[in-house]
């Protein structure tokens, strides 16, 4: 126990006395996230809704993503690098294929959700395919959809230590240089700062959906 | 991206001549290699599963305890496992003990929530008819419970096999055995080669693994009678069922 | 109006759900499909607007196959309140209402009027617009639905065991008020039960569906008066008379004033008492129904009464002109 205190101790001396190389790699790691985890949204969502609403592409779809969930994460890395080369751009494309599959499956589980009764009333009424999309299904997965981007963000921020290995810096650096120099302290030092982040980006974004529900919500009472 | 891209792919014919090749002058070690990922996945499956079904059944008899185990569980998900097998180094040292631990931990969740799951669904009328059998709580939770619970707590430990397997490569790093050290080697030596055929074969243990268990959990829900997609090796298994029922 | 001509469905599975149908809804009434469960009342008004379409046979709307007609367009002229009601939960009761005008286009100004007009003919408080379905009672979230599936002027409007799923008290109610903004609307209404009773209270025509095929499509009296066959008879139940005079008006079977005219003091008076018995403090109206006109005079130990509208008399009601029409309706059977 003294050695893990002593580890945590350390680690912070360490965090505090290199703040602003944390601040760097810190940096790297979000541009990793954010951009790897915009891309994944911005596929992963439309392609849950063609497997939804064309039955022949659901299969494929599902499939494929299960297989890239299947497939370990080092491996899809450092897959890239033979295919594109060392760097930021490589890095960005394995992380997007990792997070895309949590989206995926939430976007299909929440549409599916909805009950019979609610689409039935939305077509007999007379909205298209696009009209019910828009004003019912999206909607009303959107809880699910978004707790689908919340697990794909959090478990990206650990995936993107492993950037490291195939040039893409980030906080991967210091837990991977300390590993290489028995530096706890440089370890500890790159979780925490990652452990920060996770936390931060996961109660970011449920802030961000409480908005944006909100927002619907008050445009309702404009109508 | 297209022109490197687009490079490997008009070479792919010679690429792929090329990691036959390695793969065949290197069969030996790579068997190796992949016996010794799977044993360590096997050894960690081997202590977190009945960690993990036992923490699963407390948690049914506790709704907070429930609460924090799955929330731990939860938390323990999100530390990068590189960080988490390096800082384990000092007090287990270097090499597969570390990864084992860290591995056990990152098993608990999906385990701990299908076992919860499982055995929570289950229709109370079957649970009151036990109890009009006289059969005291344990009784219940080892005839009744845990057999129907199976097929939901085989869908977690699968799902937790995947991701040792996988996490289980990173762990080369720290000196675990297995594919990972391919794997590595590869990017240090910039052996693309080597990187490619490591992938590969990782990603097939893993997708090989995940069918069997895949296969096992069907069998497990067709043997509680209940119906499921005809997907995976499934078809083969109904037909097998039916013909062994029609020929009773 | 809309008709059926030889209509077949089956599902993909092979379930037939109908065969062989064929009626004809005229305008501006009131058709009831009623029967038993499972028997394909849903499926044959989701034939209307064609969320299902037919396996064999056609559905007209207007004279035209409705096959040939856009059917998106169609929904939008055709109210919809499906028999789970389907509120969309994520919307506003005002949002909910406004559906399909803004799927029409119509302008912010006209939507919000409308809004209004239906929260007040289905008796809503205007504070209702801006809370959420969930937050209200089953028997005003069909309220709702209802208000819903009038917001756009509908030509049609289809209600899929709209009440059945309330307590009988709020039912009844609803009913009552149903039949009063039926006169109001003047919409052709296709009205889908498993109740005869509710059936014979709301409808101008009764299709009586026994599995798959309709075995009686009649007014609610000729289904009474003459069951076409023993399923019909074994429907309606116990107390076919009872039923008759439930729905059977008072203007019906009321004799001419003058007919009367030596037995009255006073012809105008609102509640003579020639005959001996107590005053009737609430005299029938043209529009009141047998059954409790005669309990009326039961009551009042009376052989007859002034028939009262807009307190004029108009006309006089007996007991033995229920009697005779009593008898008639079962001399039919
Ligand atoms: N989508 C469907 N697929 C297959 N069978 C259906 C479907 N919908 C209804 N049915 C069947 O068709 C028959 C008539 O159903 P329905 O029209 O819903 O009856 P009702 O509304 O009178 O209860 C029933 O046997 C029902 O099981
Ligand atoms: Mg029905």
């Amino acid at each position: 126990m003294a050695g893990v205190s002593t580890t945590v101790l350390e680690g912070i001396r360490y965090l505090v006395a290199n703040s602003d190389q944390a601040l760097g790699l810190l940096v790297q790691h979000l541009k990793l996230v954010l951009v790897s985890e915009l891309a994944a949204i911005a596929i992963a969502v439309p392609l849950g809704v063609l497997a939804v609403r064309y039955e022949r592409a659901r299969e494929p779809i599902m499939a494929a993503g299960n297989v890239a969930q299947t497939i370990p994460s080092l491996a899809v890395i450092a897959l890239m690098f033979p295919i594109l080369g060392l760097g930021f751009r490589p890095a960005v494309v394995a992380l997007f294929v990792y997070a895309l599959l949590p989206i995926l499956t939430n976007t299909i589980a929440g549409i599916d959700g909805i009950e019979q009764s609610t689409l039935d009333a939305a077509r007999g009424m007379g909205m298209t395919d696009n009209e019910l999309l828009v004003r019912i299904q999206l909607p009303i997965a959107f809880p699910v959809i978004f707790a689908g981007i919340r697990t794909s963000t959090v478990i990206n921020v650990g995936t993107a230590y492993l950037a490291f290995f195939i040039g893409a810096g980030g906080l991967g650096r210091w837990v991977i240089s300390g590993i290489d120099l028995f530096d706890m302290s440089q370890v500890f030092a790159g979780a925490l700062v990652g452990a920060v982040l996770a936390i931060t980006l996961d109660l970011a974004l449920a802030g961000i959906e409480r908005q944006l529900r909100s927002d619907s919500g008050g445009q309702t009472a404009a109508v | 991206m297209t022109t490197l891209l687009a490079s490997p792919i008009a070479m792919l014919p010679a690429l792929v001549a090329e990691y036959v090749d390695f793969a065949a002058t290197h069969f030996d070690e790579l068997v190796v290699l992949t016996i010794q990922h799977a044993l360590l996945a096997a050894d960690t499956i081997a202590i977190a599963v009945p960690i993990a079904v036992t923490l699963g059944v407390a948690t049914t008899y506790d709704d907070r305890a429930a609460t924090v185990i799955l929330w731990l569980a939860g938390i323990a998900m999100t530390i990068p496992s590189l960080a988490l097998f390096g800082l384990l180094i000092p007090f287990l040292g270097i090499g597969s003990p570390p990864v084992i631990f860290a591995l056990v931990l990152y098993s608990q969740l999906p385990v701990i929530r299908n076992t919860y799951v499982g055995l929570t669904k289950i229709d109370e009328a079957t649970l009151s008819a036990g109890r009009g059998l006289g059969m005291t709580r344990r009784q219940r939770l080892r005839r009744i419970q845990l057999p129907i619970a199976m097929p939901v707590i085989l869908a977690g430990v699968r799902n937790a096999v995947v991701i040792v397997i996988g996490v289980a490569a990173v762990g080369a790093y720290v000196g675990a055995d297995g594919l990972g050290e391919y794997i590595f080697e590869g990017i240090r030596t910039g052996n693309t080669t080597m990187i490619v055929v490591a992938t590969i074969a990782v990603s097939l243990l893993a997708l090989a693994v995940d069918y069997t268990f895949g296969v096992v959990e069907q069998y497990l829900r067709l043997r509680n009678g209940e119906t499921i997609d005809q997907a995976l090796g499934t078809r083969f298994l109904t037909t097998l069922l039916s013909v062994r029922n029609t020929h009773q | 109006m809309i008709e059926f001509d030889s209509v077949t469905k089956v599902y993909p599975d092979g379930t037939t759900a109908i065969e062989d149908i064929s009626f004809t809804v005229e305008e501006g009434t009131t058709t009831v499909l009623v029967g038993p469960s499972g028997c394909g009342k849903t499926t044959t008004m989701r034939l209307v607007n064609r969320l299902e379409e037919p396996t064999d046979g056609a559905v007209y709307f207007d004279g035209e196959n409705t096959r040939s007609v856009d059917e998106i367009e169609l929904r939008r002229n055709i109210g919809y309140v499906i028999q789970e009601i389907g509120l969309f939960d994520h919307m506003t009761v005002g949002e909910n209402i406004a559906t399909v005008p803004e799927l029409k286009g119509w302008d912010e100004a006209r939507i919000d009027d409308r809004i209004d007009e239906l929260l007040e003919l289905m008796a809503l408080p205007r504070e209702f617009r801006d809370q959420y379905p969930t937050e209200l009672s089953g028997g005003q979230r069909q309220r709702v639905g209802v208000a819903r599936a009038l917001a756009a002027d509908p030509d049609v409007l289809l209600m899929d065991e709209p009440f059945g799923a309330l307590d009988p008290i709020t039912r009844d109610d609803l009913q009552d008020e149903f039949l009063a903004i039926q006169d109001r609307i003047n919409t052709t209404i296709i009205f889908v039960t498993h109740s005869i009773n509710e059936a014979l209270k709301m409808g101008d025509k009764i299709a009586i569906f026994d599995v798959g095929e309709i075995v009686q499509y009649d007014t609610p009296h000729e289904i009474l008066a003459n069951p076409a066959t023993e399923f019909v008879e074994d429907f309606i139940g116990e107390n076919r008379l009872l039923k008759q005079l439930s729905i059977t008006p008072v203007s019906d079977v009321m004799d001419p004033v003058e007919a009367h005219a030596d037995q009255f003091d006073d012809v105008g008076g609102t509640a003579a008492a020639a005959d001996g018995g107590e005053r009737l403090s609430d005299p029938p109206s043209p529009s009141t129904d047998l059954r409790s006109s005669f309990i009326t005079l039961l009551e009042a130990d009376r052989s007859m009464s002034p028939v009262v509208e807009d307190g004029e008399v108009v006309g006089v009601i007996t007991e033995s002109g229920i009697r005779s029409h009593f008898r008639d309706g079962t001399e039919g059977a």
